[in-house]
């Protein structure tokens, strides 16, 4: 720890950072606009000038720019200094002088770093007389608003979207005065990262494009602390709501987990929320005789009536992975556990059982999306990662980059000094190695990608771990692997920090144990810690807190599913899933032929609930209070944004009996509290719970803003008598402004707001340090504990999983809720297969032609992309949400179809909205 | 004594004089309806919103009245025409809430919000002084006649391109290479 002194007070630094940053650490306001706490100084906007002395004796001082200066010990500076002041307010000036005027009409005004920071800098009037310079905006595509008039050019979206979240299509151009920060061509801004610049641009020149359509004050947002059910990273978020539909999402900083950047997937797949397939009331398909197969609707009390009714005898109950572990919980409480079965497909419960195995090993450790980015050698094992679980490609990025960050340390350059990192490293990458069937976009910082099918990704790993330890594995069979698999295992040897990751959507448990065995070898090299990290992407928001919940008793879905096709059940209840997704068409029919009456509680139409006789409309994510549980399992409170319309009712509350006679009232907390008592796979999820004591206890933390306008008119269209504000009887928050302020308590915490720090930057203010833990926020509660004693590797064969045939996932598109967003939508692509150039000679297909695939008596038309990158003999199938996966999961016959130019026209324009890497590796 | 008297008879005296003559003084109130008072132009009584000189509606839906209204009685939305001219979907004033204190005119970037001297809004059911656009939206500059918000700020409009704002040079050609 070094002391340094601001402005006469004296405070404990860590010298290794820069002024700038210990000086917000400390909570003091210095102005800044090309600092990031992720990205380091390059020292171009000149903002956070201080006035820097040499010693006590000193009271000349020079001006230096903060970030750009170590906080080395016995440094002694001034914020407040005459002149330091005076520099800033004429920086400001200056980086004014083209500002367009246009506040009133900027998707950024109220929450704009420049505004702020323009006020904290004192510049009022714009003195310069001559013209300003006006630019020509692009159409950026469906996610990102492009207004280059408000640029202030402070380089920070180049410096994100191309050297964070490595984008190509985004630079800066021309020159002087005149440059811009666009693409060569207008177009879709093509990185699944691009929503982060509507954050990262201190200005309005990137805004949120879907918040615009239905834009409101970030003051006028009512926000609650949710967490994002794109996938299983658990990444956390903060929506808003107005006038009773959700306008948009944005990041919420969590330490270990999304840091300050999110995935586009979970920034802009929030549309589905009030789109069209929105089940708004409860229905049921009359059995009367004169209007038979007809569907009508029903009240609320009608619906429950009716659901009691249909449930009273036998019931089979089909859980989630993408609803909370509450939803789940009650109907299991409501059916019994013997009844109750997850909803799991047949390979993904068998893959999420071996994967919460592996979790629970000594010697292994399921790192977080922080850990990550320090690991210093990468293994990805088939996993489509950019595309499943969007957060870890972002921190894969950062982790090839600690290559750079250690020759920096040797060489002593500070690693905030940004571009001195950058030049001294050149295109020195740590190693990344990646085994896939197909080329992935991480393939530019790959040190290798390995394509193959998953019986030859299964040879490699064996022969990688049999290489690092030999009493692990068998030889490698094929002769292509050995070289390979010597410089993956090398590099992982080597390394002080490597780390393994995969996932479970090739739904091959094999895999998943040849992965496993991989870093059970590596033990014995392990440096820095006595565990090796491995870890495995979960598809759905809460995937592995229903595996967790099905370890204390329950049935798979083919189990659900044989019971009900042997008609031993009068009802099923099928909660917040979409069966076509998990199994295939001929199991779901005779299963629903036998099933007298089958209830569906779910939140979009689709085709499975179109078939349920009772169909029950539910509260998504931001409707409802919820925790879920990560790919780490780490359990984490989602909580309400706003109130439904009242057809619309949480999970729980549809499947919890309500018993007149008693006073006790079953909410979310309650579902949570009584099974964290009672089930040991939830020990210690009541921890997170608000206190019970204290200050917490008797005040709630408000959900509006200190200044949410238009209370008084926003309902008096329908009654000018204002109703009571809704009390909230299920959290710890409040449907109102009244509450105990952010700034005394901020647990939780949605929406950062400080004083003058108008931004999402205020987070600083509620950091321990800069990029630190938050001083108050619950990172959740791990309920996995490493229990098992550490394995031994057993042998895998390759034979184990010889399918050729693998399925693609797409950022946008391949997540069931967040597909049907309109922004979503209009960037993913319908169904096509996928072969390489070889085998579609073969078979004699034709780029964006269309072949037949059939599968025993299931067949489809599917549009054909041949790719350059992609495993010889492999055949992807992206279903889009237009095929069954299962029906062709094992194994397809291919021919080709024939053409006419209309369809050839047609699947041309649709591939061209697809962004996928087929050139050769960019690095070395 | 005399003194006394001088000071407090004779000004009890001048008193009486000086109300008696009130009765033949000119009045200052008027009869009501009858007669309708003459009200300052600046007067806070009744708000309208504006158009801009050009006939086009002046609110640009930034919700700055909103916020700043003491009393939260504005509501509004946000739309977007195809050309990028920001106006309000709805704009809801309750004046059954309204205090007519006047910052929402002082908060108006754009001179859209004024609020104008009349005063006769009384009104038997409350729901009728809940008030919508339709309602509020004059086919006028009201009290400022020139200011246009679009004319200003440099953001791109049906009419307006880049470049065409008060003190704005011609779009750059980021492909030039000229100084």
């Amino acid at each position: 720890m070094a002391k340094i002194t601001v402005d006469g007070i004296v405070y404990e630094v860590n010298p290794q950072n820069n002024l700038l940053q210990e000086c917000l650490s400390h909570g003091l306001d210095l102005p800044y606009f090309c600092w990031h706490p992720c990205m380091g100084s390059v020292g171009a906007c000149r903002q956070c000038a201080v006035k820097q002395y040499r010693n006590a004796d000193d009271k000349t001082g020079v001006v230096v720019m903060s970030c750009m200066t170590p906080a080395s010990d016995g440094a002694i500076i001034s914020i407040a200094d005459a002149q330091a002041v005076k520099m800033r307010s004429n920086v400001i000036e200056s980086l004014m002088i083209s500002h367009p005027h246009d506040c009133p009409v900027c998707e950024e005004g109220g929450e704009c770093h420049l505004q702020d920071m323009t006020q904290m800098s004192g510049h009022n009037y714009r003195r310069y007389d001559f013209k300003k310079v006006t630019h020509r905006n692009q159409n950026l595509g469906p996610f990102i608003n492009h207004e280059m008039n408000r640029c202030i050019a402070c380089y920070r979206c180049v410096r994100y979207y191309d050297d964070y979240a490595g984008g190509k299509d985004l630079a800066a151009l021309g020159s002087h005065h005149h440059v811009y920060f666009g693409r060569h061509e207008e177009g879709t801004l093509e990185n699944e990262f691009s929503g982060n610049l509507v954050e990262v641009c201190p200005t309005g020149v990137f805004t949120d494009k879907t918040f615009s359509e239905h834009y409101t004050r970030k003051w006028d947002l009512q926000t609650a602390p949710s967490v994002c059910t794109g996938c299983g990273a658990g990444c956390n978020t903060t929506p808003g709501e107005r006038y009773g539909t959700l306008r948009r999402i944005v990041n919420r900083y969590h330490h270990d987990l999304n840091g300050y950047f999110l995935c586009d997937r979970g920034r802009f797949g929030y549309g589905y929320n009030s789109s069209d397939r929105r089940i708004t009331e409860a229905s049921l398909v009359s059995t009367h005789d004169d209007e038979k197969g007809v569907r009508k609707s029903l009240t609320t009390q009608e619906a429950q009536r009716q659901f009691d009714a249909m449930t009273a005898g036998d019931v089979v109950g089909i859980g989630s992975p993408r609803t909370s572990l509450e939803n789940n919980l009650a109907l299991r409480a409501r059916v019994g556990v013997k009844n109750f079965y997850a909803g799991f497909s047949a390979e993904q419960q068998r893959c999420v059982q071996a994967v919460i195995a592996i979790n629970r090993e000594q010697g292994l450790h399921c790192p977080d999306i922080r850990t990550l980015e320090q690991a210093d050698c990468v293994l990805v094992v088939n996993e489509d990662i950019t595309n499943t679980s969007p957060r870890f490609a972002l921190a894969l990025r950062q982790a090839v980059r600690n290559r750079a960050s250690q020759l920096a340390t040797d060489a002593r350059i500070p690693l905030w000094q940004d571009a001195a990192v950058r030049e001294l490293a050149q295109n020195e990458l740590s190693p990344l190695f990646i085994l896939s069937p197909q080329g992935t976009r991480l393939d530019d910082v790959a040190t290798d990608t390995f394509l193959g099918t998953t019986a030859q990704q299964i040879a490699l790993l064996a022969a990688v771990a049999n290489i690092i330890d030999a009493s692990v594995g068998n030889a490698a069979t094929d002769t292509h692997g050995e070289e390979g698999a010597r410089r993956i295992a090398s590099a992982l040897i080597t390394a002080r920090h490597p780390c393994i990751v995969s996932g479970i959507s090739a739904g091959s448990e094999a895999l998943i144990h040849a992965t496993a065995n991989v870093a059970r070898a590596l033990r014995k090299y392990s440096v820095q810690s006595d565990a090796i990290d491995v870890c495995f992407a979960m598809p759905e928001s809460n995937t592995m807190g229903l595996a967790l919940l099905m370890e204390e008793g329950g049935g798979t879905l083919d189990d659900a599913l044989q019971r009900l096709a042997r008609g031993e059940a009068d009802a099923a209840i099928v909660l917040e899933n979409d069966l076509t997704l998990r199994t295939t068409p001929e199991a779901i029919d005779a299963a629903l032929s036998r099933t007298p009456a089958v209830v569906v509680i779910d939140q979009l139409h689709n085709e499975f609930n179109a078939r349920a006789q009772l169909l029950l409309p539910s509260t998504s994510f931001a409707e409802q209070n919820g925790t879920l549980v990560n790919y780490e399992g780490r359990a984490q409170s989602s909580h309400q944004v706003f109130q439904a319309d009242a057809a619309l009712r949480p999970g729980y509350e549809w499947l919890t009996p309500v018993d007149p006679l008693s006073l006790v009232l079953t909410t979310s907390e309650t579902i949570l509290y009584h099974s964290a008592q009672t089930l040991s796979v939830l020990s210690g999820a009541e921890k997170l719970l608000p206190p019970r004591t204290g200050i917490q206890a008797l005040m709630k933390s408000p959900r509006q803003s200190h200044r949410y306008s238009g209370r008084t008119a926003m309902n008096a269209n329908l009654n000018v008598h204002e109703k009571k504000q809704p009390a909230d009887r299920e959290s710890a928050m409040s449907f109102s402004m009244e509450g105990l302020p952010l700034q005394k308590d901020a647990s939780l915490l949605s929406a950062a707001w400080a004083p003058a720090w108008n931004s999402n930057q205020a987070i600083s203010k509620f950091q321990d340090e800069i990029n630190g833990e938050l001083k108050q926020g619950c990172k959740g509660v791990h309920l996995l504990q490493r229990t098992l004693e550490p394995h031994v590797a057993a042998r895998v064969s390759s034979s184990a999983d010889n399918s050729v045939v693998y399925f693609i996932d797409h950022i946008f598109g391949s997540e069931e809720l967040s597909a049907a967003s309109p922004a979503i939508t209009a960037r993913s692509v319908g169904a096509y297969l996928c072969v390489g150039e070889a085998d579609a000679q073969r078979l004699g297909l034709q780029q964006h032609g269309r072949a037949e695939i059939s599968s025993g008596a299931h067949t489809a038309q599917l549009p054909v992309l041949i790719r350059q990158r992609i495993a010889p003999g492999a055949i992807g199938i992206y279903c889009g949400g237009e095929i069954n996966r299962h029906a062709f999961a094992n194994g397809v016959s291919i021919s080709a179809v024939a053409e006419d130019s209309n369809v050839l026209v047609r699947s041309r324009q649709m591939f061209s909205e697809l962004v996928i890497s087929d050139s050769q590796q960019g690095r070395g | 004594m005399i003194r006394l008297i001088k000071d407090t008879l004779i000004s009890q005296v001048v008193t009486l004089w000086r109300v008696f003559m009130h009765a033949f003084a000119k009045t200052d109130t008027v009869e009501y309806p009858d007669v309708q008072p003459q009200m300052f132009s600046r007067w806070r009584g009744r708000i309208i919103l504006s158009r801009d000189p050009d006939g086009e509606e002046r609110c640009v839906a930034c919700n700055l009245c909103a916020v700043a209204c003491p009393v939260d009685c504005i509501a509004l939305q946000k739309a977007e025409d195809d050309e990028g001219r920001w106006y309000p979907e709805f704009f809801r004033i309750n004046f059954s809430r309204c205090i007519m204190c006047g910052f929402c005119e002082e908060a108006c970037p754009t001179n859209a919000i004024q609020l104008t001297p009349d005063f006769e809004m009384a009104e038997y059911v409350r729901q009728d002084m809940v008030w919508e656009k339709e309602d509020l939206l004059i086919n006028g500059t009201g009290k400022y006649h020139d200011y246009n918000f679009y004319r200003v700020a440099g953001k791109k409009i049906g009419g307006k391109d880049k470049g065409e704002a008060r003190n704005e040079a011609p779009p750059v050609d980021v492909r030039s290479l000229l100084p």
